[in-house]
């Protein structure tokens, strides 16, 4: 068992005769994902990397049965070719672009759920459950397959900690970023109970940031939901504040959205938080030890 | 985010159809007396700087005016103003209206609930924050149906409004949400939102616009914002570059590894004084850019913090070679660098040919960069790893 992803994902690459479409779909086939199509308007026919290139999201599926798709095209497009996934009937997909509008993404977001389609991102490095498949764009150095479920929000912290990791002689049974912008399709409160169900996962590692309330909703969701023991970490303690969103942002977290409020909230939910991220694998280490002498 | 000022976000309403007092933006006295002799912007009038700070009220900010003089005196003083740092570039002058009461409104996005919410109290015309939570009102909007007319009538009925009042506030709700999702905006608050004789009028705007979303309004292009000169440069470049106290320069690539840098440089008793986060590249040039950037801010030591998955360690390196032969002898640093992931044997291997050894751990790296920072300045600045 993985999260989300496993030996039977069917990847189509929505834009995948672009830069970053193309780099990555070598490094998803090199990680061993069956990565099966990819489309691009008007590219139809063309292959890359050797994989057969289509003109639209259902004629791929209809090919190939591709069952997941992985979106790299540019932000002002990036709406129509989720809902384009969505319609040709792909039920996960992970959006790497950045910068797309969040009215863009809250109709994105509420269309796939009544549908029963799954975002993964926007703005995210993508999930990988290492010997299985990878869908995303995290550098495969990183892995190594074990019993540590990682769930992040952001995308290179995440290369650091998941490479401390295997570094520290662990490996992971599912890694998931989950993105840094203001709308996520997929929220830690939405991960978490996939990681407590997963029977490859030991030991969930949750990588924080500042802003919004999402540790603060996680927290509430590992009291409720989560056995399993937790090792987080939430960036950005010493970071000044920013520049604040206006009046009626603030009021929406009233009090939320510090670190000591997510730090102290995690705390109190039984996790164990970290200082810093070089601490997390020994913490983890320490957790996977405890559970043996039960 | 792109922030507009009170004038900006008025004109907008009242494309929407949004009532406003009837007003005129003016950037002299001379302006201001012509507007209102000419009856423009009728007596007695109010005088307000167009700052984005917030309680202009209390700082001299907003005057009155009952003749074209008057005006024309209170626009030079507000125009001399320099508000909380920022310089008053424009006045609006705007009629005065009798008000009987002041409500709060606004429209934002609830990022839990990947909603936007419009939130809402009877007690208006103060800082929102100060208001009990209990006193305000937040409904949930579902991006496929919007704002409903039952939801509506809430709100009318936290005011305690009826008759022709009702029906204008039920208007004005639906044109502000309108104007939320048309323009793309990250924020609409109308605080105070006056009701004047039998209809409600927003009194002040807030507007804030997602900077995402530009691509669909060029008219905002032109907006300025509080950026210093640098901050503002990188922005053209596509570089988050943000200037603080201390005497260290960070390079990192995403959000999330940045601040994770600066809390360990922190702890390490490191101060940080720019922090710039080269996002996702694959373009040398703009690694070189950001590198140069980086000089002009004088940092006593630099640490470039790069894990690749989007970016190539390669690619950081080549630009970082060409930065260290670019830059001018005065603007020197010492640097200490790690760079990891994608293409990393590559990235190494450029580096040690221009003499630069990337560690690979982070406390290590942090140590090295603290104690680089405090070797004094007038010793010869060179490229230490």
């Amino acid at each position: 068992m993985s999260v989300l992803v496993d030996a039977d994902t069917r990847v189509v690459v929505q834009g995948i005769t672009g830069h970053q479409g193309t780099v990555h779909t070598r490094q998803m086939k090199l990680f061993g994902t069956r990565v099966v199509a990819g489309t691009t308007p008007g590219k139809g026919g063309t292959e890359v990397e050797g994989v057969p290139v289509y003109d639209s999201v259902r004629e791929a599926v209809g090919a190939t049965g591709a069952n997941a798709s992985c979106i790299f095209v540019p932000a002002p497009f990036a709406r129509d070719a989720y809902l384009e996934a969505v319609d040709a009937g792909i039920r996960t997909s992970v959006i790497v672009t950045e910068h797309i509008p969040f009215h863009d993404m809250l109709s994105m977001y509420h269309y796939g759920l009544s549908r029963g389609s799954r975002i993964i991102g926007p703005n995210c490095p993508g999930i990988a459950s290492p010997g299985k498949a990878k869908v995303g764009i995290i550098p495969n150095v990183v892995f190594r397959p074990g019993r540590v479920g990682v769930i992040s929000r952001s995308g290179t912290l995440t290369y650091e900690i998941v490479s401390g990791i295997k570094e520290h002689g662990l490996g992971q049974s599912t890694c998931v970023g989950l993105g840094g912008d203001p709308v996520i399709g997929t929220s830690f409160v939405d991960a978490l109970p996939w990681f407590e169900k997963d029977s490859d996962t030991d030991v969930i590692v949750l990588v924080g940031e500042i802003g919004g309330t999402a540790e603060e909703d996680a927290a509430q969701a590992i009291r409720s939901q989560v056995t399993k023991p937790v090792v987080a970490y939430v960036a950005g303690r010493s970071a000044p504040p920013g520049k604040r969103m206006g009046h009626a942002g603030a009021i929406i977290a009233r009090g939320k959205g510090t670190a000591e409020s997510k730090v102290a909230a995690l705390r109190a939910a039984g996790a164990t938080v970290a200082t810093f991220p070089y601490e997390i694998p020994e913490l983890v280490a320490t957790q996977l030890k405890a559970l043996e002498h039960r | 985010m792109v922030k507009l000022a009170e004038w900006m976000g008025k004109g907008i309403f009242r494309k929407h159809g949004i009532p406003t007092p009837v007003g005129v933006v003016v950037r002299s006295a001379e302006e201001a007396e012509a507007a209102t002799r000419t009856g423009r912007v009728p007596l007695p009038c109010v005088v307000k700087a167009q700052v984005l700070a917030g309680g202009r009220g209390k700082g001299g900010a907003v005057q009155f005016a009952n003749t074209p003089a008057e005006a024309a005196l209170a626009t030079r003083s507000i125009l001399a103003l320099e508000f909380k740092g920022e310089k008053v570039r424009e006045v609006l002058l705007e009629q005065k209206v009798s008000i009987l009461r002041e409500f709060y409104l606004s429209f934002a996005l609830d990022r839990s609930l990947r909603m936007p919410i419009l939130m809402a109290s009877a007690q208006g015309g103060v800082e929102v924050e100060s208001v009990p939570e209990e006193a305000i009102l937040r409904i949930p909007i579902h991006p496929f149906v919007g704002l409903a007319g039952y939801e509506r009538r809430q709100v009318i009925r936290l005011f305690g409004l009826s008759g022709p009042a009702a029906k204008s506030l039920d208007d004005l709700l639906d044109r502000a949400w309108g104007v939320f999702q048309s323009e793309d905006a990250e924020l609409v608050e109308i605080n105070p939102l006056g009701l004047v004789g039998s209809g409600v009028i927003a009194l002040d705007a807030k507007v804030v616009i997602e900077d995402d979303a530009a691509f669909r309004h060029p008219e905002y292009s032109e907006v300025r914002d509080d950026r210093t000169p640098l901050e503002e440069i990188a922005r053209e470049k596509g570089i988050a570059f943000v200037q603080l106290d201390g005497n260290i320069g960070v390079i990192a690539n995403g959000a999330g590894l940045t601040m994770a840098t600066l809390d360990v440089l922190a702890e390490f008793g490191g101060r940080p004084g720019v922090f710039l986060d080269l996002g996702g590249t694959d373009d040398p040039g703009k690694v070189t850019e950001a590198f140069l950037l980086m000089a002009k801010a004088m940092p006593r030591a630099v640490f470039l913090n790069i894990f690749g998955g989007v970016t190539r360690c390669d690619t950081v390196a080549t630009g970082l070679v060409e930065a260290m032969k670019q830059v001018p002898a005065s603007e020197r640093f010492p640097l200490v660098a790690r760079i990891r992931g994608n293409n990393e044997a590559e990235g190494v291997a450029i580096l040690k040919s221009a003499g630069v050894t990337s560690l690979s751990d982070l406390k290590e790296s942090v140590q090295a960069t603290v104690r680089a920072a405090e070797v004094p300045v007038e010793a010869p600045r060179g490229t230490v790893a």
